[in-house]
């Protein structure tokens, strides 16, 4: 959980380049995020951020490249060494992905059941403190239909904590938010990475979070098929001399 | 979890986690030190501090290593039992991090726990559950009425009918049933000469097994089975298919244009299983038939064409007929309950599958009603 800064970085992603079957979606894609960092993938529809996700999170196989966590090679991990990657990052889902068949508690305890030989008392406390880390304590029997939108974005963030991962990936979290909830869970992102140490990356177009608290943001483009900005939201939007990437940062 | 405790005070470099009390005066100092990890041995706060006296228990963590949440558990624990002891539980020389986390672990419950269900008593059981059945009534009436205000529209003309929607439900309905109907439809048959053979063949009538055989099939078993198979692919694709609109407030974009949902969607569909399932009917009476021929020609020795002119002798045209009456019957049935469940599913993935099995049920229950209706009556009329 806390996390003393490693001198290995968090993520690193070498030559990437992913798509579905014969459309090519990004090409040869590199960058690297260090340990603690909360950095954005941004641009416009289409541009390949939630492949690039999907990628990272091992839901789709890239057709060439390399991603390591924290040294460790993702891509040709043996079925073991995935799982113990898999088990140290967690996903929070642009529509929040909660099981609507199990409750609550049951739906943050499931990964607690299935990485760790916690009792099942323990399991209950690590699920009471997760919730309460989220703000949410007391709705462990609750169904995730009884929750409004903002609550559910909490609750998965509390299951994406059950285990204490290093990185959490975000896609979309403001999605379908009215601003005063998003600032909410922007905090709450933030607090995260203060408190756990947590190193943080979100798919998102959402600008006023990215300003609000991004240490580093990477543009991605659908013709270049890769990067073509990276760096800090408020340099690039002074600074960039693409004016794709300064009309995207310059919307207001 | 296994206690583990240190019996010297230098053991920090170790990866297990570890805590030390010691009390010089009124206070009792715990040092946590070691690598913290959750399902990992973990000390127990009463064997380290239980004994202890002081009035004060304060936590430093100088030689911490990395730690989660067993760390955070072992606190909230300590800070409950300082609590229960009236002792004071002092986290200030912790890291600013962990004092933050564990204030955050110490807020109260937010929302209150919902009221678990109360036992109800039979009365009150009786009486809700003879509401639903009302209002499930009530539903069916209202559904059935707008479908007949609907046809009544599209009869002067005046509805929006889609008719490709027609076509594609009927071809999908062919596709989707068809080899199954046929299958089944021929198994039922060989099933039922083979068990009439066994026993008529002992009073050598074995010739009758094609009476009973054609009999049943033309006029129960080939309806029935076509509209079991229907109910179960048609029906609950249908009823599958508008909830998914209903979730997707497909339904919703309809009526805020001012077309109403069952011109638009439920008309087309209960016009294609109307029309296919008597077709379907027909195709089964001929399966089971086939499975007729097969026994009596495998078993009884009886030739299909001895099969064919004592069937010919014994069905009349009112046998069939009735059986595609009800078949008729039926596929409104199936379409009916499969577009109402479609249209009034819950709106989350849940009830989508809550729609599509609701649909299948009501359907087939349906079917055995409708036919047992259909039995009386005919015996009735003398059919």
């Amino acid at each position: 959980m806390h996390h003393s800064k490693s001198p290995v970085n968090a993520i690193e992603v070498n030559n990437l380049t992913c798509g579905y079957g014969e459309t090519i979606i990004l090409k040869k894609l590199s960058f690297s995020v260090p340990a603690q960092e909360l950095l954005f993938i941004i641009g416009g529809s289409g541009c390949g951020k939630s492949t690039l996700l999907r990628s990272m999170i091992g839901l789709l196989p890239p057709e060439e490249g390399k991603i390591t966590y924290f040294g460790k090679n993702f891509i040709k991990a043996s079925e073991e060494q995935r799982r113990d990657i898999l088990k140290s990052f967690g996903v929070l889902y642009q529509s929040s992905a909660l099981w609507s068949s199990m409750t609550v508690g049951e739906n943050i305890a499931l990964p607690l059941e299935q990485y760790t030989s916690l009792s099942k008392q323990d399991c209950q406390e690590v699920v009471a403190l997760k919730l309460a880390q989220v703000g949410l304590s007391g709705i462990e029997d609750l169904y995730p239909r009884e929750l409004s939108g903002g609550m559910k974005k909490r609750m998965a963030l509390a299951r994406a904590l059950a285990l204490d991962p290093k990185i959490v990936f975000f896609d979309e979290p403001s999605e379908g938010l009215d601003p005063i909830t998003s600032r909410e869970i922007d905090e709450l992102i933030l607090e995260v990475r203060e408190t756990l140490g947590t190193t943080i990356v979100i798919v998102s177009h959402q600008l006023s979070s990215i300003f609000r608290i991004a240490d580093r943001v990477l543009v991605l483009d659908h013709e270049a098929q890769g990067i073509i900005a990276d760096g800090p939201p408020k340099k690039l939007a002074r600074e960039s001399t693409d004016l794709r990437v300064r009309n995207f940062l310059n919307q207001n | 979890m296994k206690p583990s405790l240190p019996s010297d005070a230098s053991g920090s470099s170790t990866a297990e986690a570890q805590l030390e009390a010691d009390s010089p005066r009124e206070e009792c100092v715990i040092k946590l030190s070691g690598d913290w990890s959750l399902g990992e041995a973990v000390p127990s706060w009463e064997e380290v501090v239980g004994h202890k006296k002081g009035t004060k228990v304060r936590i430093i963590a100088d030689h911490l290593g990395t730690w989660d949440t067993s760390l955070l558990l072992f606190l909230r624990h300590g800070r409950a039992w300082c609590l229960a002891k009236k002792k004071d539980f002092d986290t200030s020389s912790l890291p600013r991090n962990l004092q933050v986390i564990l204030k955050h672990a110490e807020a109260g419950a937010l929302f209150k726990p919902a009221p678990k269900e109360t036992p109800v008593s039979f009365r009150f059981f009786l009486g809700r559950e003879t509401i639903k059945l009302i209002n499930y009534g009530e539903e069916w009436a209202i559904f059935v009425g707008n479908c007949t205000l609907g046809i009544i529209r599209l009869l002067r003309g005046r509805g929006k009918f889609r008719w490709l929607d027609s076509f594609l439900e009927m071809q999908h309905c062919w596709n989707s049933s068809l080899p199954i109907v046929g299958f089944i439809s021929f198994l039922v048959g060989v099933i039922l000469a083979f068990q009439s053979a066994v026993q008529l063949k002992q009073y050598g009538v074995a010739i009758l097994v094609v009476d009973l055989v054609s009999l049943s099939v033309v006029r129960e078993m080939g309806p029935m089975m076509a509209a079991i198979v229907v109910a179960g692919g048609t029906g609950a694709g249908i009823a599958a298919q508008l909830g998914n609109m209903r979730v997707d407030e497909e339904i919703d974009a309809l009526e805020t244009l001012g077309i109403s949902a069952v011109d638009f969607l439920v008309l087309p569909r209960l016009l294609a299983v109307t029309i296919m399932m008597p077709i379907l009917a027909l195709y089964a009476n001929i399966f089971g038939i086939l499975g007729g021929v097969y026994i009596c020609a495998t078993m009884l020795s009886i030739p299909a064409s001895a099969y064919w002119v004592e069937m010919h002798n014994r069905l009349n045209f009112c046998d069939i007929f009735g059986g595609v009456i009800k078949s008729f019957a039926f596929g409104i049935l199936i379409a009916l309950a499969g577009c109402l469940r479609g249209i009034h599913c819950e709106r989350n993935t849940a009830g989508v599958g809550t729609a599509t099995s609701s649909a299948v049920v009501t359907s087939i229950l349906l079917i055995i009603l409708t036919d047992a209706v259909f039995a009386v009556i005919f015996n009735s009329l003398g059919i």
